[in-house]
């Protein structure tokens, strides 16, 4: 009865609809771009590869994923920190030690 | 010289052959000539829809294959005489015909009637190839449902690749109870997501039923409300301006004070 009040008044609990819609924009932004799933565990793989040079990260926490913003679409890594690290190998050190 | 125009959908079951035979049916009430064209290959269905499946002896295969002169292939529809269906096979399947085949045989049909609709098989493999092959239109069927939404866009992403003249939508059975509830995606939802021109909207409609069972498309009763909607997209197919039906009755509180005491 509550919810039919709430509805009757516009106040609508989230309505399957917008949920519809949120996914399907989801969905279409991986699809129309050409993008499995299978690809962004890889980039994801290899971003932690790369981040764990500079920093400790909780890569248990890593998400990656694309989104749609009006027009163009970004791709949203989000990488919690642990840690900076003090000492870091630069690009020149490990190809002197190479 | 006549066109051609595809009907195709990405998932299946959204209504593709009961809107090319409704749309024929329409398109042929409406004075032009009409012929269908059953590309399903294997899955033989709009026979049935239109009421024709007794009458068939030769099919699409036979005319491709020269086993049969075109005329003899196509079926004269039982109700109206500028209307025509050229069934597809049963026995084989959908890489039977090949791309030039089909744009041969459409440029053989669009010679003589005014449209030439194409009953797409479901999907994008190569039946949905050799059935766009010929075709310069496409109508997008989709219901108003996450799966069929997203198999339309994979489909008009590879219509525009075909570089055909940008594809028009056909939101099928649409539930305007469920719309105003918010328990279903709107008109609107679905062009925004979809980015192509709407060229109709098809309520959910028992009769559709009815006249699927009798094989006499809806269109042709006055009565249902399905068969007016599909009436409408026949005029726009001709080039008429015809405005579209208002599926939502609002949502200001006096609307829906109305709906609540049965006005809306």
């Amino acid at each position: 009865m509550l919810e039919f009040l709430l509805r009757f008044f516009g106040r609508e609990t989230t309505s399957s609809k917008k949920i519809a819609k949120e996914r399907l924009r989801l969905v279409l932004v991986h699809d129309r771009a050409g993008v499995s799933p299978h690809l962004l565990e890889a980039l994801k793989n290899d971003l932690i590869k790369v981040i764990s040079e500079y920093m400790d990260i909780d890569t248990a926490g890593l998400e990656v994923s694309l989104n749609q913003e009006n027009d163009s679409v970004a791709l949203v890594a989000n990488i919690p920190i642990l840690r900076v690290k003090r000492t870091f190998k630069t690009g020149t050190e490990t190809a002197a030690k190479a | 010289m006549g066109e051609v125009i595809v009907i195709t959908s990405g998932k299946g079951g959204v209504g593709k052959t009961t809107t090319t035979a409704n749309l024929g049916t329409g398109l042929a009430s409406l004075g032009k000539k009409v012929v269908l064209v059953d590309t399903d290959i294997g899955l033989r269905n709009l026979d049935v829809v239109m009421g024709l499946e007794n009458r068939i002896v030769y099919d699409l295969l036979d005319v491709v294959e020269g086993r049969c002169r075109l005329k003899q292939a196509l079926i004269k529809d039982k109700r109206l005489d500028n209307l025509y269906l050229l069934p597809a096979n049963q026995t084989r399947d959908k890489t039977a015909v090949s791309r030039q085949q089909m744009i041969d045989l459409t440029a053989q049909l669009r010679e003589e009637y005014d449209f030439v609709l194409i009953d797409c098989p479901a999907g994008i493999e190569m039946g949905f190839k050799n059935a766009i092959a010929g075709a310069e239109k496409a109508l997008v069927v989709t219901t108003p449902e996450v799966a069929a939404v997203r198999d339309a866009d994979r489909i008009i992403g590879l219509l525009e690749a075909a570089e055909m003249e940008p594809p028009r939508l056909i939101i099928n059975r649409l539930r305007p109870d469920m719309v105003r509830r918010g328990d279903m995606m709107d008109i609107e939802d679905m062009l925004e997501i979809l980015a192509i021109d709407l060229i109709g909207v098809v309520p959910e409609d028992e009769y559709i039923v009815i006249s699927t069972n009798r094989g006499e498309p809806a269109v042709l009763d006055k009565h249902s409300r399905a068969g007016q909607a599909y009436r409408n997209i026949a005029r726009r197919l001709t080039g008429e301006e015809v405005p579209f039906l208002n599926w939502d009755a609002g949502n200001g509180i006096m609307a829906r004070l109305r709906r609540l005491i049965g006005l809306g």
